[in-house]
């Protein structure tokens, strides 16, 4: 397994966000983690990363227990990463050039000439070559996004996370980046875990779906499960419904 | 009440505790990781050459302003010509630094703590920790650095501007006679009265650069969360940097009297 949850647990003050979440993702898997908005679904995915310590329960990734160590231990391990920001999480004092090849800049092993022909490739991918001068500032919701996707892979990681990647944007702006997410597992043939309330962005981008509720892995089904299943839990938030007893279906 | 006091000594040594962990990390990172010097540099001129102005003004109106009320005071007793001396022992052992330091404070603490606030509030901080760049080598480590570096060199030159204005005061409004206030200037002041200024420069430092890392990088959620690590952090800084003056000036006049 490529990442291996087991009991995982956290607690903000008096308020427990996981109660002992247990999953696991192959390689090469794409699954999405759905679940109601602060339900724990962005905690979760910082867990796996180690930008939040739980309090209790184990993380495996590529059969290395990442739940106990330190900032600097965790370095090495978090170059497996690449992760989309809810927000994109650009650096707004660089360009796109200097924020897509923030870590090849940084380790050093290639040229000037060589990076910039990376960044080129990569914001060719996600649509959006010729930018390389701009701000984050300057650009649309949806172009940051695909900035922060383009970030995220120009190092080829082997696990890519996404935080909400079609929140806040219009139906075809989501569209295209929900294409875009196929695309990139396609072709980099990645293990990727989606968190999203999007439910047609779940349906498209996971091969398996995951739902949260109240803290723990409630469903683990395929997408065509999820979306027949009658359990009142699923029904409710895969449709919408606020409350079943004043649902008229149309 | 008992609750709030709990509460209160809980973030007050909780926050002692995590600022003594980033001492320990900027150590660590000294040690470890080799900092980027063109990220340093950066800093020194956004932290230097960018404050150098507030700092000289500040210098030269203290000095001005030290020179007339101790030629006023002195000449009651016929000592006008020492009047400089004190202005240069004063300004090099005691206000150069603390002025200098709390101006320091003022603009590039703040500046400091709202950047990484910012930063904080975005998740650029956590973007940072997922590109496998320590937050403390990327952020801290180049504004500490340069911190420690500029402070003594904006001092200096503050000192400098201090000494010059009190002069012309003395010589061209207070018409004292230059050569015997230049000549008791250098008379009394000693090589130790300005090393205690420097050493304290190197410690207020690293006291801006720590306190407006910490509040920035422990910065809340949110606009309100940002403007209130920043007014700490410039508050934080001004307050420990006059408490160290005072237990500094005492324990440097030992060692260098």
């Amino acid at each position: 397994m490529m990442i291996e949850v087991r009991n995982l647990q956290k607690k903000f003050g008096a308020l427990e966000v996981l109660r002992g979440v247990t999953f696991s993702v192959a390689k090469g898997e794409a699954i999405t983690i759905i679940g109601i908005s602060g339900g724990g679904k962005s905690i979760l995915l910082k867990h796996l990363i180690g930008l939040i310590t739980p309090d209790s329960g184990e993380i495996h990734i590529d059969g290395q227990n990442i739940a106990g160590m330190d900032e600097r231990q965790l370095m090495p391990v978090r170059r497996k990463f690449g992760m989309l920001f809810q927000g994109a999480a650009l650096f707004d004092s660089m360009t796109v050039e200097e924020n897509v090849a923030f870590i090849l800049s940084r380790e050093r092993t290639s040229s000037p000439a060589e990076i910039a022909q990376r960044v080129a490739e990569v914001l060719e991918l996600v649509g959006l070559n010729g930018i390389q001068k701009k701000k984050p500032a300057e650009l649309s919701g949806g172009m940051r996004k695909r900035v922060g996707l383009a970030r995220a892979v120009i190092y080829h990681p082997e696990i890519l996370l996404y935080d909400e990647p079609t929140t806040g944007l219009d139906p075809i702006a989501s569209d295209s980046i929900d294409q875009l997410i196929i695309r990139v597992v396609e072709k980099l043939q990645v293990t990727s875990i989606a968190v999203t309330h999007d439910m047609r962005s779940a349906r498209r981008i996971g091969q398996r779906i995951l739902m949260l509720h109240e803290g723990r892995i409630y469903a683990d089904q395929t997408p065509e499960e999820i979306f027949q299943s009658t359990d009142p839990v699923i029904y409710r938030f895969v449709n919408g419904i606020a409350d079943l007893k004043e649902h008229h279906p149309v | 009440m008992t609750t709030m006091a709990k509460q209160f000594a809980e973030e007050w040594f909780g926050g002692l505790g995590r600022g003594t962990l980033l001492c320990r990390d900027i150590a660590v990172s000294l040690f470890l990781a080799k900092p980027k010097w063109r990220d340093v540099l950066y800093q020194m001129y956004f932290i230097g050459v960018k404050s150098q102005s507030v700092v000289a003004i500040t210098g030269a109106f203290t000095g001005m302003v030290l020179c007339a009320q101790t030629y006023f005071q002195f000449h009651k007793i016929k000592m006008d010509t020492a009047t400089l001396a004190v202005v240069s022992v004063g300004m090099g052992s005691e206000l150069g630094p603390v002025l200098a330091g709390l101006m320091v404070a003022g603009r590039v603490g703040a500046a400091i703590a709202a950047e990484l606030g910012t930063m904080r509030v975005t998740e650029q901080i956590d973007a940072l920790r997922t590109l496998a760049a320590h937050p403390v080598d990327y952020l801290v480590v180049p504004r500490f650095l340069a911190t420690l570096l500029v402070m003594p060199l904006l001092t200096a030159g503050s000192v400098c501007v201090g000494i010059l204005a009190g002069y012309l005061v003395a010589v061209f409004l207070l018409g004292i006679n230059p050569t015997y206030i230049w000549y008791n200037m250098l008379h009394y002041t000693h090589l130790n009265d300005m090393l205690t200024g420097m050493i304290k420069t190197f410690i207020f430092g690293a006291i801006i650069a720590v306190v407006a890392c910490y509040k920035g990088l422990t910065c809340p959620q949110g606009a309100e969360g940002v403007g209130r690590a920043t007014t700490e952090a410039v508050v934080y800084s001004s307050i420990t940097i006059l408490i160290s003056n005072f237990f500094l000036t005492m324990l440097l006049n030992r060692w260098l009297p």
